[in-house]
């Protein structure tokens, strides 16, 4: 399922970091991202405690 | 009197010769620093020194290990260009003080982005089991070289799966070990919150030699633990002992085809397996893995997709290019996502061991394949065969990937799984595994 904010969001995101991006090449990043927005969304709907903090020194 | 060290690497240098060609595992044959190395044990043998166990023994290492005097390519071509290595990685520094033997590097995935060797620049590693087919990656060249048996000990990196999918597509031992077990200095990163490096070998004895020597703290690498070697060679005697074993489902059974249940299946049966446990949180780490890696590898090569994007690996350059535009906001998510669910998951081990899940949800496929069928739908592949090895890179677990004995069948490996510092169980069951007859690596048709 297309995210209609996404290519905005590529177009901007893209040319604050200095990345050109044009024709078949900006359709297929588009899909890349949208990908990467369906796997990151159960990620962004957990709800999170001020106390669940990252690792900042990662020790498994 | 045994064969001496210069005998065997003139023998490896002629089968790679002669097999390489039909596999494409090696982008480089250090034929030279081989011969010198070699010597160096012969003399060392007739002088009367105590020998390691891999003294004289062949070993290949992925390309995106520093090996003095080689550009390091990490499957890329915008690295040859870049000045030969001053000095060796620091694993590579431990198999040369073991008297191994280095006789080249190995193809790879462009910068480790990739679970199927299928390189553009340098070509694809074909599968030693079937050459149509993909090696897996992105340490496709350690799998297929350990496979075709080129060389006894490949070494290699895994970010998200990279040693354990092609040692399961090629039928092959792998090890992925702790997060922070074996230092990272002197290679090509990839995603530095986790990047792993560990060996491959198609003898499990083989792979806990080059796994020992290797252990040992390294201040170089800021993530390597400050921890004395633990060697895992008492491991290997076949007894499971009191391990408490059990199968991963949910996540870990959703993503499977046929061939990959068959293969879990075989291994519990073979281990008395009876309990199914399933980690909640498995789709959320798999999830998280995947945006941190995205994000961080995209900005690893912001500059390689500002200015040399044209020579950049066409099957993984748009995904560095969506990475590099993940919004902080979902980055610091998943890596607060991972910290709770590496707690879930520390819970699981206070009543289990060792918990065994495939390694790969199917068996080599097609060189050229766009599209997996899985139990839970249809998926992108190159992107997919890590969906199983994801979510144990993503909490640093120790892993051997065990190759499971199909007769028929098209090799596939099943990952045994440890709470973090305890390689030794991940041997202890392999070992057993392999005992019970249950797992072994194959031996290709290619020397025929």
């Amino acid at each position: 399922m297309a995210n209609k904010k996404v290519p905005a969001y590529v177009d901007s995101a893209s040319a604050l970091q200095g990345l050109t991006l044009k024709g078949e090449e900006r359709d297929r990043v588009i899909l890349q991202f949208e990908r990467l927005a369906e796997i990151a969304a159960p990620l962004l709907a957990v709800p999170i405690q001020p106390d669940d903090e990252p690792a900042p020194v990662f020790e498994p | 009197m045994s064969e001496t060290a210069e005998a065997v690497v003139e023998r490896t240098l002629a089968n790679i010769a002669r097999i390489n060609p039909q596999i494409n595992a090696f982008t480089a044959v250090t034929a030279d620093r081989a011969r010198a190395e070699a010597r160096a044990v012969d003399k060392a043998r007739a002088a009367g020194q105590t020998l390691s166990p891999l003294a004289g023994v062949p070993y290949a290492v992925k390309n995106l290990f520093d090996v003095a005097g080689l550009a390091t390519l990490a499957g890329s071509k915008i690295t040859a260009s870049h000045p030969p290595a001053k000095s060796d990685a620091a694993l590579v520094a431990r198999m040369k003080a073991a008297g191994a033997v280095l006789v080249g590097t190995l193809n790879m995935d462009e910068f480790a982005y990739g679970f199927t060797t299928e390189n553009t620049h340098y070509g694809p590693t074909r599968n030693p089991h079937d050459p149509g087919r993909i090696a897996g990656g992105s340490s496709g060249g350690s799998g297929a070289a350990a496979a075709a048996r080129l060389v006894p000990v490949t070494l290699a990196s895994d970010t998200n799966g990279s040693i354990r999918v092609p040692a399961s597509l090629c039928g092959v031992w792998g090890l992925k070990p702790t997060y922070g077990r074996l230092s990272r200095s002197g290679t090509f990163p990839f995603v530095a919150c986790l990047d792993h490096l560990g060996p491959i070998a198609a003898d499990l004895r083989d792979l806990a030699a080059a796994y020992d020597a290797m252990q040992g703290e390294d201040a170089s690498d800021p993530a390597c633990a400050q921890r004395a070697p633990e060697p895992v060679g008492d491991s290997l005697d076949g007894d499971l002992g009191d391990v408490r074993i059990a199968r991963l489902g949910g996540w870990f059974e959703a993503n499977l085809t046929s061939d990959a249940h068959a293969a879990v299946d075989i291994a519990c049966k073979a281990l008395h397996v009876t309990r199914t446990v399933t980690w909640a949180e498995a789709a959320l780490g798999r999830a998280a893995a995947f945006i941190i890696g995205a994000s961080e590898g995209g900005n690893l090569h912001l500059d390689d997709l500002r200015h040399r994007r044209g020579d950049m690996e066409p099957l993984s350059r748009d995904r560095f290019f969506a990475g590099a535009l993940v919004p902080a906001a979902w980055y610091v998510q998943a890596q607060r996502i991972r910290a709770l669910y590496r707690g879930a998951v520390r819970a699981h081990f206070a009543n289990t061991d060792v918990f065994i899940a495939a390694a790969t949800p199917c068996p080599a496929t097609p060189i050229g394949t766009e599209w997996l069928e899985l139990d839970s739908g249809r998926v992108p592949l190159r992107p997919s065969m890590g969906l199983l090895t994801q979510p144990i890179s993503c909490i640093g677990l120790p892993v051997v990937t065990a190759p499971i004995v199909r007769p028929g069948a098209l090799p596939l490996g099943v990952q045994v799984i440890a709470a973090p510092w305890r390689e030794d169980l991940c041997f202890r069951v392999a070992a057993a595994l392999s005992a019970r007859g249950v797992a072994a690596s194959p031996m290709p048709t290619l020397h025929a």
